[in-house]
């Protein structure tokens, strides 16, 4: 999965802190992992070209003034000498202004319509929102095992080699999703399923600089995509467009799919430390995912299957529910239906699948109620969901329903799931 | 009553492995809670109040909002992540390891600056324990609260130090910071401006706002500490810190937008009438902000000290922002200016830079808070007014240090005791301003409603709507 923005597109949304609404405190300025924010007597500002938007300091910041997006295009982005002389944040840039820039009015349309974050509507009744961001836990489950972070970090990022690199979605097909194998030969590289990794893209972007890292969650187990070997494995989907439809050629998943075995890779990483597995006995596992969303369910599902295999481990169900658009566009479809039924249960939507009515990961969730809401209320079983942030509302309130249809309260069973790290989101 | 760590007590310093800490937290923790039912926010115990809690210290644990009860806050013990090999950067001890441990021969200096910062923690809770009762709107309410909270964490931090580094003074001075009171004439806080009042909600901005900060700056020098649990405690409560002053700041300047709106409105600058109208006057606004101003800079102790050069030679308490000053760090032979009255006049002196480090810390909380006022006066710029808010000279009003009991104008000039007396009540809020204050201070409870005198916030916390039930009453 990736995370970051197609560096490549026309229009960015530029993150900018509000001078009125500042104090200086200088938290953001602490918080922030790439040093894309720094500070003059009068104002702090936001470097475009460095920000990542990680978002890690949206919420230390004490007044809201660092929630603030205006969408550029990328060429024309606000300068920090610029914004250092501000005492007030400009007006977005109007349709007119944007099509001086020679931004198409539809990209300027469809850009619109996409918030950088999920800033919902309040609710016309009155009632708080529903932050569906919210419910996601911070710490891990408690059988988590430990897991290692940020052991390389942009400054200094260790070097893997590729040893594999396949094509994991029907051949020939449109969309392409690649399975990745990276080796780190001696050097250490703990990583955990669920964690994920950073790729730094080599050469510059369009303005000169260096490529950002774009994260990517690891698909492979603990002890390697190849058991006993130090290597992981990445499911990419070569993006060739963005989520309006727009041509865009993705940077960092394009160098990826195109990678040949024995090309070096700069890495950084391992990233994550709550979003989990449980490894005690008779835990279970729900995995919602759509897309390459997959890659941590596929990863975790391979350490259980291990694990069975050696006879080490017993019980505990697992739940997958996939969605992709058709069933050519799922990776891992082919080994994923030679997984014994009694091992793991899968439920798959299709979106797109011509004469078919659309369905969706959530409709798969209301059909599998019944089965669900005994999970919910077990503090042996963990929820995971990973894919496009637009599908976390509807699933956390697919789970609502499914609280809500068997008697249980939902904000005590999401206060549950959230304190003792049994329900995680990862969406991008 | 038995403690589960790691829910109860958030925290990343191995708690559920130091039996001696837990046990000494044990017998804390109730005495605590007593300590907060008796003299903690008032009428508070049944209030569910959306609150900021920190669970870790990285971006996502340290900001989780949601509905608790106060006296059921998770107080938590968190140090910033340690730095490997953190080498002592300023004094005597330069380039050294930075200690682990409390050396044996600045055992008694660091109990008594640890003691010193801890007391105001509670000391400003217990200031403001009777505000909730007037609170002007539930954002408010819950900004209050949340300052509350996090004073209670931040004594939660120095008692661990006190706890965990020394032994048994240790415990009997944690116990100590639960017995002073403020404002309590036989047993008062340490500090004198943690036994003034707060009494009403524009007196609790400029608090925070200027008191506050005094605490940010405090931190921050001892957030440079050689002694690295007390560095790493205190950059962590730092970040805490930011929001208490953004509760000053933006209180401050919503109370400016709202007397600037009824000024435009009635097309007015006379005080009675913006008073008539139920909005604070500026000359009123003025007086209150000399008067924190000036209360609050004395908290820097005197301007020449040995204690004040001891701390800093001895690696127990740098500048602010010592890491990012590129000088020598030792300070020796060097000077500073500091104020002084020679024949009736003010005049600068020359002193040794390290007697002076209270003045150098004074003055660099005065740019800081100078550059916050300036913003203030952006509200009044910006809805035309031509008055604007200034802070009184440094030697106004001072209590403490070469420049008390100076007579002396908010100017800067010398006043004899006549003109003193004839003009105090244009300089410093009267019993009458207070009054007037007081009388504004009504409850309001209805969500994104908010009282007269005050503007609503340009935004809510954690992205919610102005509008939010902050606060739910049980």
């Amino acid at each position: 999965m990736e995370t970051a923005v197609a560096a490549d597109a026309v229009l960015i949304k530029q993150h900018l802190i509000d001078p009125e609404i500042c104090i200086r405190c200088n938290t953001c300025e602490a918080t922030c992992p790439v040093g894309a924010i720094t500070h003059d007597d009068r104002n702090y500002v936001v470097r475009a070209d460095v920000c990542n938007l990680c978002m890690a300091c949206i919420s230390p910041c004490p007044t809201g003034s660092i929630d603030n997006w205006r969408t550029m295009p990328k060429v024309r982005a606000y300068p920090i000498e610029e914004q250092l002389l501000w005492d007030e944040l400009p007006p977005e840039l109007s349709a007119d202004q944007l099509a001086a820039e020679g931004v198409a009015p539809e990209v300027v349309a469809a850009a619109a319509a996409e918030p950088v974050l999920a800033v919902k509507p309040e609710a016309a009744n009155g009632e708080a929102p529903f932050n569906s961001a919210a419910y996601g836990a911070t710490v891990p489950p408690w059988s988590a095992a430990h897991a290692y972070t940020n052991l390389f970090g942009p400054k200094t990022p260790t070097t893997a080699t590729v040893v594999g690199n396949v094509n994991c979605t029907e051949t020939g097909f449109h969309n392409q999703t690649h399975h990745i194998v990276l080796d780190f030969g001696a050097i250490p590289f703990p990583v955990l399923e669920g964690q994920s990794i950073g790729v730094i893209p080599p050469g510059v972007d369009a303005l000169g600089r260096p490529h950002v890292a774009r994260q990517y969650s690891v698909a492979s187990p603990r002890n390697g995509e190849r058991p006993g070997y130090n290597n992981v494995s990445l499911t990419v989907k070569r993006v060739t467009e963005d989520h309006q439809g727009r041509n865009v050629r993705g940077v960092a998943s394009n160098y990826l799919c195109d990678l040949k075995v024995g090309d070096p890779v700069q890495v950084i990483g391992p990233f994550g430390q709550s979003f989990l597995m449980p490894n005690h006995p008779k835990s279970h596992i729900v995995m919602i995912c759509t897309g390459t969303g997959s890659a941590p369910m596929r990863a975790m599902t391979e350490w259980r299957r291990r694990l069975r295999k050696s006879g080490k481990f017993e019980g505990g169900k697992l739940m997958l529910f996939f969605g992709a658009r058709t069933q050519q566009e799922l990776p891992y479809f082919g080994p994923l239906q030679s997984l014994p039924k009694d091992f793991i249960d899968i439920n798959l939507a299709f979106s797109r699948t011509p004469g078919q009515p659309r369905k969706y990961v959530q409709d798969l969730i209301h059909e599998r109620a019944v089965d669900l809401a005994p999970l919910l209320a077990d503090p042996n079983a963990h929820f995971y969901v990973c894919g496009l942030k637009a599908m976390e509302e509807g699933v956390l309130l697919a789970l609502r329903d499914t609280a809500a249809g068997s008697g249980l309260d939902w904000e005590q069973v999401a206060a549950a799931l959230k304190r003792e790290g049994r329900l995680h989101l990862e969406t991008y | 009553m038995p403690i589960d760590y790691s829910q109860k007590i958030p925290n990343n310093v191995q708690l559920a492995d130091d039996r001696t800490l837990q046990r000494a937290l044990e017998q804390w923790q109730p005495n605590f809670i007593q300590w907060w039912d008796d003299v903690g926010p008032d009428e508070s115990a049944k209030l569910d109040v959306y609150l900021r809690t920190a669970t870790s210290v990285d971006p996502q644990g340290w900001a989780h909002f949601d509905y608790v009860k106060m006296r059921d806050y998770r107080w938590g013990i968190f140090l910033n992540p340690a730095e490997a090999d953190r080498k002592i950067h300023f004094g005597d001890h330069l380039g050294e390891a930075a200690w682990q441990d409390v050396p044996g021969e600045h055992r008694a200096n660091l109990r008594r600056i640890i003691v010193t910062q801890g007391d105001t923690e509670p000391a400003s809770v217990e200031q403001q324990r009777h505000l909730g009762l007037t609170a002007p709107s539930l954002y408010d309410l819950r900004n209050l609260f949340q300052v509350n909270v996090e004073e209670g964490r931040h004594l939660w931090a120095m008692v661990y130090l006190l706890q965990k580094y020394f032994g048994r003074d240790g415990r009997e001075e944690a116990g100590a910071l639960l017995e002073r009171t403020s404002g309590d004439e036989n047993n008062p806080r340490i500090l004198g401006a943690f036994n003034e009042k707060t009494p009403d909600w524009l007196a609790f901005f400029m608090f925070t706002y200027f008191t506050d900060r005094d605490g940010k700056f405090q931190l921050a020098a001892l957030s440079e500490s050689a002694f690295d649990p007390l560095a790493r405690t205190t950059k962590f409560m730092l970040t805490e810190e930011a929001h208490h002053m953004f509760v000053g700041e933006s209180g401050v300047s919503r109370v400016l937008q709202r007397t600037a709106q009824v000024m435009n409105e009635l097309k007015t600058d006379d005080p009675e009438k913006v008073r008539a109208a139920g909005a604070i006057d500026l000359p009123t606004l003025q007086r209150y902000l000399n008067f924190h101003y000036s209360v609050t800079i004395d908290l820097f102790g005197a301007d020449q000290s040995s204690n004040a050069a001891t701390f800093y030679s001895s690696g127990l308490k740098g500048r602010f922002e010592e890491g990012k000053r590129s000088d020598d760090h030792l300070l020796k032979g060097q000077t500073y200016k500091v104020l002084e009255v020679q024949n009736g006049q003010l005049v600068e002196k020359d002193v040794p830079m390290l007697n002076a480090l209270n003045e150098v810390l004074r003055d660099d909380f005065i740019k800081d808070s100078v550059a916050g006022v300036g913003r203030w006066n952006k509200v009044l710029e910006k809805a035309g007014l031509p008055q604007r808010l200034v802070v009184p000279h440094k030697a106004f009003n001072r209590r403490i240090g070469a420049l008390a009991g100076i007579r002396m104008s908010p100017e800067g000039r010398i006043a004899s005791e006549d003109e003193w007396k004839a003009h105090e009540a244009e300089w410093l809020p009267t019993a009458a301003d207070r009054a007037f204050v007081a009388s504004l201070m009504g409850r309001v409870v209805e969500p994104g409603k908010f009282a007269g005198w005050i503007a609503p916030p340009a935004v809510g916390i954690n992205r919610q709507p102005i509008d939010f039930e902050y606060v739910r009453f049980g």
